[in-house]
């Protein structure tokens, strides 16, 4: 045996790791059709591990103080060596992970990804969102501009809309009447820890991912199909090993991606503000309210439901119910599909058009929530609402309705 | 060719190859981060040198000034502190200050200092980091008979002369360190800054 | 359906084309890369601006470098406040005078144009007009109503707002700003005005992101390796999948 042979069989002794590489990797069958949208998943993880070095690098230098926030981050982009590049990695970074996991929950639509026996994987997918979703509203009060502190008013204050214990609540989540450096410090404290918690979820996600496989684009279940290939017998005909062939892709995918990422750090780190909006280099004042107030892009369809549910008997509260269902009804969506095809490639037109229409009005959503509220607009986002809403609970119906075509025993190149 | 025409040669190179060009990316990334930890600008700001007014100093008086976070002492030495340097030679460990990294080149000398009447030092003792008591009492009851004025430091008991040398047998194992510095004028000292003297 | 699409482009139209909300902005058209430009800006924004308004987060130290200039021009020609070449463009004003005489303090300026835009204070230093209603005599199209004097009067001279009668949208007649005309020339040609609000401007939009030229800089060298990185990547993927075809 030699060196390195005696090396892995003294670990392998002492801890499973071939046995692991194995039935993950080398030995890990998935789909070989897979396309442009499985990069989503290994791009997820890039974005995470980068989130999580950046953000703990910041941590190094930023000031969680109500006086000290707004310098600190001046500091860091002036005096820190390489600061502003950590700085600008970090924040087009926020920005990359929510495009990245739309264009993965995009990918479980089309693909119907949730279906039996993915239910739970789907589940988990969801919470990790609904966690990324927390990280990202707190870390962006972190640099108490002016869009920070009074987007995180707005949004605290949603919750002191709830009746009876409404206002409590708010002054509870706060540390006080208003946000403050109370609110300040604290979020800092969870916006460093929840990146590790959905680290843990993320390890749960695919360990629930590797129990039943991936789907594909066909929506076939490869391991019901014929066994062997060429790499083993037992394996399932349209499976490939994870380990070269995947990781080999996804090396690539990841180059691919970190072009797009780096020009935009280089060149255009601010996205015409929707990256780093521009009220947000002003620090926060509490006596002046800026002139729009709106959440950063990623949050905007649902900030345009939430505006778009009126209040009754002046509480804004179902429009904050209405906000937060429109978030939590993808929990139901492997319940609510009843197609007797799993991938968009053998449902009939109907589905086709209404998934279409789908996309366009939860852009549409998007683009009214950066808008101020006008009649026209007020409108739209209610139609989008009812929409947005009527697509998932009218699925159980339509999905039925829909003319599906047979769907091959193989799948397709 | 390996077995089922697979090119084994080229796919060797090949990973090799991206390999490389991966690891050189990698610490083009790793840079950054390393260099984020060495002193910032406002550190480098901080550290900046710092002017001393010398002109209502007495004789046999200290005055301290803060230089990089630091005490540093200018103590004006009498005509009696200074004769009396060079008797103490015996009982120094380094009377001769041969460890250079203690003092710039200009300070290498029996009074290590720029102007004989002058100590410019940093008040941290060798040891492990206090800073010593300034003593220019002749032969008190605690430092004994020989004592000829210098530092005291309470921490363990090291001991110093008015050049700032230490003695042998204390726990110190260096001279205190000498800044840099420079004289703008007669009553102006430039602590932190020589002009590339040193 | 169609109906609400021709509604949503409608309705888009308009809002692409006014960005401040209110006054139309002129193209600022400067130039970061021209130091002579930067070095002109600095002095006027130190001899104009600095009494009242602070930069504190830009050194000078670092100005001195990125401006090709040696510290001791800088310590000679642009520092009044301070005799530390290290520390940050600060100002003598108390916070609490500030408020007593300005009602608002004069905000810190290190990333006005960050905050407003490059085109905005282009404008903003070129559209102050004569108006009796207002303390310091003066108002700004761009800021209406703005507590801020009009700083370099002596540069520009003093103009007048004219306005002209237009239909609104209810088909009623009002008053909407068309052109100034000085009444009282400065010093300077409008021409050259306009060059000291551009090399004014270049220099805020210089330290509100010291770093920039640098960034980009880089990002041609980053984009390179990176292509090159993939172009490797996609080959060995290429290779490797020879066996799944």
């Amino acid at each position: 045996m030699s060196m390195m042979q005696s090396l892995v069989q003294w670990i392998d002794d002492r801890y499973p790791m071939t046995k692991v590489w194995n039935e993950h990797l080398a030995q890990y069958y998935a789909p070989k059709n897979f396309n442009f949208w499985y990069f989503m998943g290994s791009l997820a993880m890039l974005v995470l591990v980068n989130q999580i070095l950046t953000g703990v690098w910041l941590a190094m230098s930023y000031k969680p103080d109500a006086d000290l926030a707004f310098g600190s981050v001046e500091y860091i982009m002036r005096d820190v060596n390489w600061g502003w590049l950590i700085r600008y990695m970090h924040s087009t970074g926020a920005s990359a992970f929510f495009v990245v996991i739309y264009l993965h929950m995009f990918r479980g639509l089309m693909y119907g990804s949730y279906r039996k026996p993915r239910e739970l994987l789907w589940i988990f997918g969801v919470i990790i969102y609904l966690v990324m979703m927390a990280t990202a509203f707190m870390g962006y009060l972190l640099p108490w501009g002016q869009m920070s502190y009074w987007g995180a008013q707005v949004i605290v204050n949603l919750f002191s809309a709830v009746p009876v214990v409404g206002p409590d609540l708010g002054v509870w989540i706060r540390g006080d009447y208003v946000i403050s450096d109370a609110t300040l410090n604290r979020f800092f404290a969870l916006h460093f820890l929840l990146p590790f918690l959905l680290a843990a979820l993320v390890f749960v996600h695919i360990v629930a991912l590797h129990k039943v496989g991936s789907n594909n684009p066909d929506g076939v279940e490869i391991k019901k199909g014929p066994k062997g290939n060429k790499w083993s017998d037992k394996a399932p005909a349209d499976g490939i090993p994870f380990h070269p062939y995947y990781s080999v892709k996804d090396i690539m995918g990841v180059a691919g991606f970190l072009f797009l990422f780096a020009a935009v750090i280089f060149f255009a780190p601010e996205m015409f503000g929707f990256f780093l909006e521009h009220p947000n280099f002003e620090p926060a004042n509490p006596l002046k309210t800026p002139p729009h107030i709106a959440p950063v892009w990623y949050f905007t369809p649902f900030y345009a439901i939430l505006r778009a549910v009126p209040s009754v008997a002046g509480s804004a509260f179902p429009g904050v119910v209405a906000m937060f269902a429109s978030i939590l009804i993808l929990f139901f969506l492997p319940w609510l599909d009843r197609s007797p095809v799993k991938s968009i490639r053998y449902k009939g037109g109907l589905y086709k058009i209404l998934l279409w229409l789908f996309v366009i009005d939860f852009i549409v959503l998007g683009y009214l929530g950066t808008q101020p509220t006008t009649n026209l607009y007020k409108l739209m986002a209610q139609v989008g609402t009812i929409y947005y809403f009527a697509f998932f609970l009218l699925m159980p119906i339509y999905s039925k309705l829909d003319k599906t075509k047979p769907v091959p025993e193989r799948v397709t190149e | 060719m390996g077995a089922d025409g697979v090119d084994l040669k080229k796919r060797r190179t090949l990973t090799l190859a991206t390999s490389a060009v991966g690891i050189v990316g990698a610490g083009y990334v790793i840079y950054p981060f390393l260099a984020a930890w060495a002193p910032s600008e406002k550190a480098k700001a901080a550290g900046a040198p710092v002017e001393a007014d010398i002109s209502k100093l007495e004789p046999g008086q200290i005055m301290s000034v803060k230089w990089r976070g630091k005490p540093v002492w200018i103590v004006y030495r009498t005509e009696r502190n200074l004769k009396d340097l060079p008797t103490l030679d015996p009982m120094l460990l380094d009377p001769n200050s041969d460890d250079t990294g203690q003092q710039p080149e200009y300070c290498k000398n029996p009074t290590r200092s720029i102007k004989p009447d002058y100590l410019v030092a940093v008040g941290i003792c060798t040891h492990l980091g206090c800073s010593p008591t300034y003593r220019p009492d002749i032969a008190p009851a605690d430092l004994g008979p020989e004592w000829k004025g210098g530092f005291f430091c309470p921490c363990h008991g090291s001991r110093f002369d008015l050049a700032a040398r230490v003695f042998k047998g204390v726990p110190a194992p260096k001279n205190l360190e000498i800044p840099p510095h420079q004289y703008l004028s007669d009553t102006t000292i430039l602590i932190g800054q020589d002009g590339g003297k040193a | 359906m169609k109906k609400l699409i021709i509604a949503f482009l409608m309705a888009v139209a308009p809002v692409l084309g006014l960005a401040s909300g209110g006054a139309h902005l002129e193209h600022a058209d400067i130039d970061l890369s021209d130091q002579a430009s930067l070095q002109r800006g600095a002095k006027y924004f130190v001899n104009y601006c600095l009494s009242c308004h602070s930069a504190k987060y830009q050194r000078y130290n670092r100005m001195a470098r990125d401006l090709g200039l040696t510290e001791d021009e800088v310590k000679e020609n642009l520092m009044f406040t301070t005799d530390k070449i290290g520390e940050g463009m600060t100002i003598a004003m108390p916070e609490d005078k500030a408020q007593k005489w300005f009602g608002n303090p004069p905000p810190d300026l290190s990333v006005i144009s960050r905050a407003r835009g490059v085109d905005y204070i282009y404008s903003y230093l070129r559209s102050f007009y004569l108006d009796d209603s207002r303390p310091f005599g003066v108002n700004n199209i761009v800021f209406p109503d703005v507590g801020m004097p009009h700083v370099l009067w002596e540069l520009q001279g003093m103009q007048k707002a004219v306005y002209k009668t237009e239909k609104d949208s209810a088909g009623n007649d009002t008053e909407v700003f068309d052109h100034f005309e000085l009444v009282k020339p400065g010093s300077l040609t409008p021409e050259e005005y306009d060059g000291v609000a551009r090399d004014l401007t270049a220099f805020l939009s210089y330290i509100g992101e010291p770093i920039q030229l640098e960034r980009k800089r880089l990002g041609i060298w980053v984009l390179l390796f990176i292509g090159v990185f993939f172009v490797f990547a996609y080959l060995l993927k290429k290779e490797y999948w020879k066996d799944v075809h």
